[in-house]
């Protein structure tokens, strides 16, 4: 398939029959995916959280996200570590638990990645129509830029992982180092710029004002989860993903709380609660430029990473329901020459740009979120059956997470506590997707099952589990 | 037109080209492969000959 000549370059020849995706990542791209699709959220959305409860509702709702999503990362990376295939949650799904989970959980990430690629996209041409706008241009338009930046990052995908990637890496870098730079530019040690003490604002709508905060608190790490989407193209699972996962992780912690300190310091709450872009204006209320610039190119190069990111896992789901039937085969195909799911990065551009162009920010946002929330829930049940089949030394494990089950019981109470949040805000939202995840799963047990090749789709080389 | 407007025809433009490009690469790898080729990927296989990272193989 691939030879490597005398001077250590990488030709890409046709020689045999198979083909694979390929396995060129190491754990900087695992971080630059799970963190690149995240870090737009510290740029725009989680201060939402703040409009829901407070300044200090949202810190609260920040600590508590960041243990359910600690807990989902020690989680997947326990699991992930083992089963090195593309669609990740999804293959976990089907080794562990059975076929209808892990068709539903194909779902959650084929619609929760897309969505959020839709809303990125909707975001970038939203900044670029806003730059136009202070340039003096009059009646600018966004659907063009929405366009081009689906279709440049589908571009993108399709040629290549190894370059997806290494692009995101870059400008997830910068976006990161964008929020550093403005915690260490508004002189935290001192009180010059930030008044903490006269902008908190305390608890205005009390206990239940910080538990409907929660909601938008998941902004601050959605996505990380998304890292196992690499577990097939990574060249060691068992020590890429964990790394890659659990460094993402703190870097999160790390961006959010300088995210939550600068801004609440900045803008009275009522402002900063339905703010569109909060660190750049936090930028802008430092009064230099040269911030300015730097957030104003975190903010879009944040957008950007999270798009190419969703786009990525987003087909690799989707390649991995073709390629067990659980979708038409067609889509699990590979690119002779790009070796991506060439077929699904495709099939995804239409659908992205239909929610991108016709659909409203919120209810795409709210879709990926509930989308994610599910696959969420399933990781507890997920833990719990994993290590109850195949305990400690039965299989190896990249990494062993501690604890255990407190993890997989804190991730399922604190799901439940975010979906009564999600119901505060988004109660019809929430009902219409569970019907809808309903509906689909009754057609994929009654009529889709029938084409899944059953004995082909458990490929692991695991034990028998226990009690079977 | 202003300045504003020849960008938004452009990246109108870029993004009908790509979006070309895609189809046209997408059915020109369909018909030059046969299917069994381009879905023989096995979930979870670890084929060190297929791996053609550099620095994995010891080159420097």
């Amino acid at each position: 398939m691939s030879e490597i000549t005398t001077d250590g370059t990488a030709v890409t020849v046709i020689h045999g029959e198979k083909i694979s995706l390929l396995r060129v990542l190491g754990p900087a791209h695992v971080w630059a995916l799970g963190v690149g699709i995240v870090l737009v959220g510290e740029f725009m959305g989680w201060n939402f959280a703040v409009g829901k409860g407070g300044g200090l509702a949202a810190l609260i709702a920040c600590w508590t996200a960041g243990l359910l999503y600690t807990c989902v990362a020690m989680i997947d990376s326990e699991v992930t570590s083992t089963v090195a295939a593309a669609g990740g949650q999804y293959a976990q799904a089907k080794h562990i638990v059975g076929p209808l989970m892990a068709f539903n959980v194909g779902l959650f990430l084929v619609m929760a990645y897309t969505m959020l690629e839709a809303a990125n996209a909707i975001t970038a041409g939203y900044l670029i129509q806003t730059v136009g706008g202070m340039a003096g241009f009059d009646g600018v338009h966004d659907k063009p830029f929405i366009v081009l930046t689906i279709m440049a990052l589908a571009l993108l995908n399709y040629r290549g992982v190894y370059a997806t990637l290494t692009f995101n890496l870059v400008i997830t870098a910068i976006a990161f180092v964008a929020i550093v730079v403005l915690f260490f530019g508004v002189r935290p040690w001192s009180h010059d710029l930030l008044k903490p003490n006269e902008l908190l604002g305390g608890l205005p709508y009390g206990w239940l004002g910080v538990i409907a905060s929660l909601h938008f608190g998941l902004w601050f790490y959605l996505g990380i989860e998304g890292t196992t989407q690499a577990a097939e193209e990574v060249r060691s699972p068992a020590r890429s993903l964990p790394l890659g996962t659990m460094l993402g992780m703190i870097t999160l912690l790390i961006a959010a709380a300088m995210t939550w300190y600068v801004c609440v310091s900045l803008m009275p709450w009522e402002y900063l609660g339905q703010a569109t872009t909060p660190l750049f204006d936090a930028a802008r209320l430092t009064g230099s430029t040269s911030l300015m610039v730097l957030l104003f190119i975190g903010t879009i190069f944040s957008t950007l990473a999270s798009a190419n990111g969703c786009i990525n896992d987003a087909s690799r789901a989707w390649f991995s329901m073709g390629r067990d039937r659980y979708m038409p085969a067609w889509f699990g195909a590979v690119h002779p020459k790009y070796r991506t799911p060439f077929r699904s990065i495709f099939f995804l551009v239409p659908i992205a740009l239909i929610f991108a162009l016709g659909a409203p920010l919120d209810q795409v946002v709210t879709f990926s979120i509930l989308s994610g929330l599910l696959g969420y829930t399933f990781m507890s049940f997920n833990m719990m059956m994993f290590r109850s089949k195949w305990p400690l030394g039965s299989i190896r494990r990249g990494y062993v997470h501690p604890l255990h089950p407190l993890p997989a019981i804190v991730l399922f109470v604190l799901c439940a506590a975010t979906y009564f949040a999600v119901f505060l805000g988004y109660g019809t939202q929430l009902l219409a997707m569970m019907v809808f995840y309903i509906v689909v799963s009754m057609w994929f047990a009654f009529h889709r099952y029938k084409f899944v090749r059953r004995g082909d789709q458990f490929t692991m080389p695991w034990p028998r589990p226990r009690g079977y | 037109m202003n300045a504003f407007q020849w960008l938004e025809y452009l990246a109108w433009a870029v993004s009908i080209l790509i979006g070309a490009w895609l189809l046209y690469d997408l059915v020109k790898t369909n018909t030059s492969y046969s299917e069994d080729v381009l879905m023989s990927s096995r979930e979870g296989e670890i084929e060190d000959d297929l791996v053609i990272d550099p620095t994995h193989r010891g080159a420097k």
